[in-house]
């Protein structure tokens, strides 16, 4: 099928050298680059999928929304799998508690005891919450949600409101519990071959637990909570 | 056309009676009892190779019987236009751990490698991770948007993708959470639930660097933004030297298109690094100057320590081996020669040797390589081992070309303590019992 717009470009491409060495005060420099495959990404094109939002605050939109907004939304859409306080359901994650388990046997990786960054929170629950309707609530319900998740979290008080210029302010419980560079390697082992060790003792054996799913046959259907 | 497909039909079925005259009795009745033999007008190439396996099920495959297989015709070139395992290896997929994960639409498969030969898995067995279910993407539809800290920010169709320059490399990726069930104690029996969070893969596609030259990098950018367009629209930052090294935009797998539990049309390759990184239904790579610090590399796929504190970016998979066979699902099957074989890996490069142990790590010797040996992929090693009858507790050890030394649990968990999930890249012991019978054991 004869394509104007395709055949069009294509003369472009095939011009520009020309253009190029006769015209260089016009200056090119939005022109294709070495290959020229594509399309230039327009700036409302960049806008509608650029959804990312950095601890900064740099990509938080408009908007705004209060912890008692929150409140209501949290139980329609949210409650069902992360519990009405953040207490989580099943395997579903808990949102909230947790404080000063991480050095325990049982950690609870919360909101409130792990995440460092609230920017985060924002970003997560607009690009993948609700589990079941991704990408479904607007700009004001997602500070809403975040501020009133926040708050399940003792971070901020009750009377909170989340917005651009509000959210990177939140400073998180655990911010400055990480580092973000790899130490490893961190174990050394030594590659002996010979007597490497003098006794040899069994601590623990998966045989006889019952939490394998069987490797024959048709799937393992099983619990999932 | 018909009458002659009729009259052939026909002929078929004379032979297939005769044919059956052939057969011991108990057999022949089964056989006449089936009714395959005048199966109707479309059945002229499949009428005996359609014989169902229990028909044949009896000892007349063995010499000097002529097996049935032998003396049929089978279907002919297209009856599966896109192949299919023989049914005798239904067994052989890929499985679940249902209490791993609230959801199966959140939730990881595992390579049955127990089952597997050579370093390639293929394609519909490679291991599977979704964050919000497989999404069915038409890729007349996806594009692919780079932008950011750039001089030319472009959509690309899948079309125009393919026609840059393309590369193929054989690359594992593996789920950092592989073997992370079992840094309390050893729980899973089985090497496909303890290890089949790794897969390995020729992939095809487009060098990232290729990309970010067509649209002209800034010189302030330093991070690289991937993100899917699943429901989980899952991200990762990824450093800008890694992004300009080895990882390409793929669009093929083991040369196919990528299955679609793997990113169709378009997925990232991050060779070496933990498998979320690789995105899968790639639609977005924006250039920045600092890391986003997104929900996967914050909550999750950090490595929290016993003080409570947590490492985070630990992208590479450290050097890592497991036997294949002896395991729980391959036990050894008689005393004499028992081959001892198995898969290594190292994120940072190559394998450069495998030892091998049967008493637990008293002993070891180098076990032999398999070529090919490449970076940042499955390499093969065997032993040969003439097993008495004892029991035994087998171990492999990696090395790789780093001079990295794989582990032991105890030295891994004295520094890690055991709330870290992730990259448990420990020694793994299988213990033989007299009986042959595998079972796994931590020393």
């Amino acid at each position: 099928m004869f394509s104007y717009e395709k055949s069009s470009r294509s003369l472009t491409r095939f011009c520009s050298g020309v253009l190029l060495a006769t015209l260089p005060i016009m200056g090119l420099a939005q022109s294709a680059g070495h290959y020229g495959y594509g399309e230039p990404a327009t700036e409302a094109q960049i806008q509608a999928w650029d959804i990312d939002i950095r601890p900064d605050g740099k990509g938080l939109p408009e908007g705004s929304g209060s912890v008692e907004e929150g409140m209501g939304i949290y139980e329609t859409y949210c409650s069902s799998c992360h519990g009405a306080f953040g207490e989580g359901m099943g395997r579903y994650p808990k949102l909230s508690g947790g404080e000063g388990s991480l050095t325990e046997d049982r950690p609870e990786k919360t909101v409130g005891s792990y995440w460092p960054y609230a920017s985060t929170l924002w970003d997560y629950i607009h690009r993948a919450m609700p589990f079941f309707a991704p990408q479904s609530l607007t700009d004001d319900q997602v500070y809403a949600l975040t501020a009133y998740v926040l708050n399940l979290n003792y971070i901020v008080d009750g009377d909170f409101v989340a917005n651009k210029d509000t959210l990177p302010q939140v400073k998180m419980p655990n911010e400055d519990g990480f580092v973000w560079e790899d130490p490893r390697p961190e174990v050394v082992n030594v590659r002996c071959m010979e007597d490497c060790k003098e006794e040899v003792t069994v601590s623990d054996s998966a045989a006889d637990k019952n939490l394998t799913p069987s490797t024959t046959g048709p799937l393992d259907e099983g619990l999932t909570e | 056309m018909l009458g002659k497909l009729r009259r052939l039909n026909q002929a078929v079925s004379e032979v297939a009676l005769k044919e059956s005259e052939r057969l011991p009795s108990n057999e022949r009745r089964r056989f006449l009892r089936s009714g395959l033999f005048t199966a109707g007008g479309a059945m002229v190439g499949g009428a005996l190779g359609g014989l169902s396996p229990k028909l044949w099920a009896s000892e007349t495959q063995y010499p000097p019987e002529i097996p049935p297989w032998t003396r049929s015709l089978g279907p002919g070139v297209v009856s599966e236009p896109y192949g299919v395992p023989s049914p005798f290896e239904k067994d052989v997929i890929r499985r679940n751990v249902p209490w791993l994960t609230a959801d199966k639409i959140s939730s990881i498969s595992f390579s049955p490698l127990q089952n597997l030969k050579g370093i390639i898995t293929p394609n519909g067995l490679f291991f599977e991770r979704h964050h919000a279910g497989r999404p069915e993407i038409d890729p007349q539809q996806h594009r692919l948007m780079i932008h950011g800290l750039v001089d030319r920010p472009i959509i690309l169709s899948m079309e125009d993708l393919q026609r840059f320059p393309s590369v193929s490399q054989i690359n594992f990726i593996e789920c950092p959470a592989n073997g992370g069930m079992e840094w309390r104690g050893a729980q899973l029996n089985s090497l496909q639930f303890l290890h089949g969070m790794v897969s390995c893969a020729e992939w095809t596609g487009v060098r990232l660097s290729t990309l970010l030259q067509e649209v002209g990098m800034k010189p302030e950018g330093k991070w690289l933004l991937a993100e899917g367009a699943d429901g989980a629209a899952m991200t990762r930052s990824i450093p800008m030297e890694k992004a300009l090294d080895d990882v390409i935009v793929a669009f093929a797998q083991n040369g196919e298109a990528l299955r679609r539990e793997q990113g169709y049309p378009i997925r990232l390759v991050v060779p070496g690094w933990e498998g979320n990184t690789h995105v899968k239904w790639l639609r977005r790579l924006e250039v920045g100057d600092k890391p986003w610090m997104q929900r996967e590399e914050t909550s999750k796929y950090t490595d929290l320590m016993s003080d409570g504190t947590a490492h985070g970016f630990t992208w590479v998979m450290e050097a890592k081996s497991v036997i294949t066979s002896p395991c729980p699902e391959n036990p050894v099957r008689g005393t004499g020669i028992c081959q001892i074989e198995g898969l290594a890996w190292s994120g940072r490069g190559k394998v450069k040797a495998v030892d091998v142990s049967v008493d637990g790590g008293r002993n070891w010797q180098q076990a032999q390589l398999h070529e090919p040996v490449m970076s940042k992929s499955l390499t093969r090693f065997s032993l040969e081992w003439n097993w008495n009858g004892s029991p035994a507790l087998l171990q492999s050890r990696v090395v790789d070309e780093t001079g990295y030394v794989q582990p032991t649990l105890a030295q891994l968990k004295g520094v890690r303590g055991t709330n870290s999930i992730y990259h448990k890249n420990a020694i793994q012991t299988w213990q033989i019992s007299g009986d042959g019978s595998v079972n796994n054991v931590q020393l």
